[in-house]
């Protein structure tokens, strides 16, 4: 199984919840929308990745997860 | 009597006669109307992006969610208390369908209508993820509508209101989410001066008529009969 983020910008309003809770592979731009420093979500962090999910006011970040290595390659 | 003792021996009797449940559902019903103004507000607080150094933003969504389940376990025991207790013979079908049962028939069918809102609220917020952000957004204004029907509710429905500290607690629910609403109005919807201005006169609105309403309903002697509970109230029963 493979994890991977994504943050829809239509939909992101800058809440900034994202970074706070996985700070590992988010930071924020100066206007505070995120910057993602990797689309994979490693094995130890996909506890915090599915948290910062949730907690998107609106659900703009989103974890894609697929059992095929190159599904959106 | 139908006082039932457990084979066990326990130390104290189950019963359905005494006013023990009726005191219970009273307590629990407090509890839920202070959870769910700490809901209210911790919602708004999310929506305004309250943060400081020491309270990060996930701080905020995290005591929503849990506060909101918390207040329906309160309120669940509020409903089961009510539906135990043998004073009334309140259903628990009344806890679903509003207006139809024989005790305050209006004044307990609006806590009815509140806690139908507060469960669609809850199930659509644990489906949340799976359903969208928009048609659950839509349905999470019904918030507003919730907070207000449930404090009638009390009024109408309760014994204490008309005690000085269960008014005092009244006000201060009614201050912090009046002004966590007006925080809102104020932040939101920066282009929208009319709807503010509209929303802000509705909420005014609601709380003036409240007000009179409480004062010279329950607040206002003789009420128990206005209100269509049955003839004899509880506390005559019990007194002695
Ligand atoms: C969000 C939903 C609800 C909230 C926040 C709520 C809250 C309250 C509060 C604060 C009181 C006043 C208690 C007191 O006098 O000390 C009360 C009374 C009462 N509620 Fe609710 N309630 C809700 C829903 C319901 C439902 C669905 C039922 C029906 C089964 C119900 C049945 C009663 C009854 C019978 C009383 C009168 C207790 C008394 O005589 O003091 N409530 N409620
Ligand atoms: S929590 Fe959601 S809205 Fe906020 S910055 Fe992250 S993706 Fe955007």
């Amino acid at each position: 199984m493979r994890y991977r983020l994504r943050v829809n910008p239509i939909t992101c309003e800058a809440h900034g919840m994202c970074a706070e809770l996985l700070g590992e592979i988010i930071d924020l731009d100066p206007w505070g929308y995120p910057i993602l420093g990797s689309d994979a979500v490693p094995p130890d962090l996909v506890g915090h990745a599915e948290r910062a999910v949730v907690s998107c006011p609106t659900l703009a970040l989103i974890l894609d997860r697929s059992s095929h290595a190159r599904a959106r390659a | 009597m139908t006082t039932m003792t457990t084979p066990l021996a326990l130390p104290f009797e189950v019963s359905f006669d005494g006013p023990g449940l009726w005191y219970a559902t009273r307590a629990t019903g407090l509890v839920a109307l202070l959870l769910l103004t700490l809901c209210v507000t911790l919602g708004v607080l999310t929506t305004v992006r309250f943060t400081s150094p020491k309270w990060p933003r996930f701080v905020t969504v995290g005591l929503h969610s849990n506060t909101s389940l918390l207040t329906t376990v309160f309120l669940a025991l509020h409903i089961l208390t009510t539906v135990a207790d043998s004073y009334t013979d309140i259903r628990l079908s009344d806890a679903f369908l509003p207006f139809a049962a024989n005790y305050r028939p209006v004044w307990l069918g609006l806590g009815t209508v509140a806690s139908d809102l507060l469960i669609a609220l809850i199930v659509t917020s644990l489906v949340r993820v799976r359903m969208g952000h928009r048609s659950w957004r839509a349905i999470h204004w019904l918030a507003y509508v919730s907070w207000p029907v449930a404090m009638v509710h009390a009024f109408g429905t309760g014994t204490d209101p008309s005690t000085v500290w269960v008014s005092a607690l009244a006000l201060v629910c009614l201050g912090t989410v009046l002004a966590a609403s007006a925080w809102r109005l104020l932040t939101g919807w920066p282009d929208r001066k009319g709807l503010r201005l509209a929303a802000a006169t509705s909420v005014a609105a609601v709380v003036l008529a409240g007000w009179g309403w409480a004062s010279s309903g329950p607040l206002a002697p003789g009420w128990s009969k206005r209100a269509l509970a049955p003839v004899t109230h509880a506390s005559t029963v019990w007194s002695s």
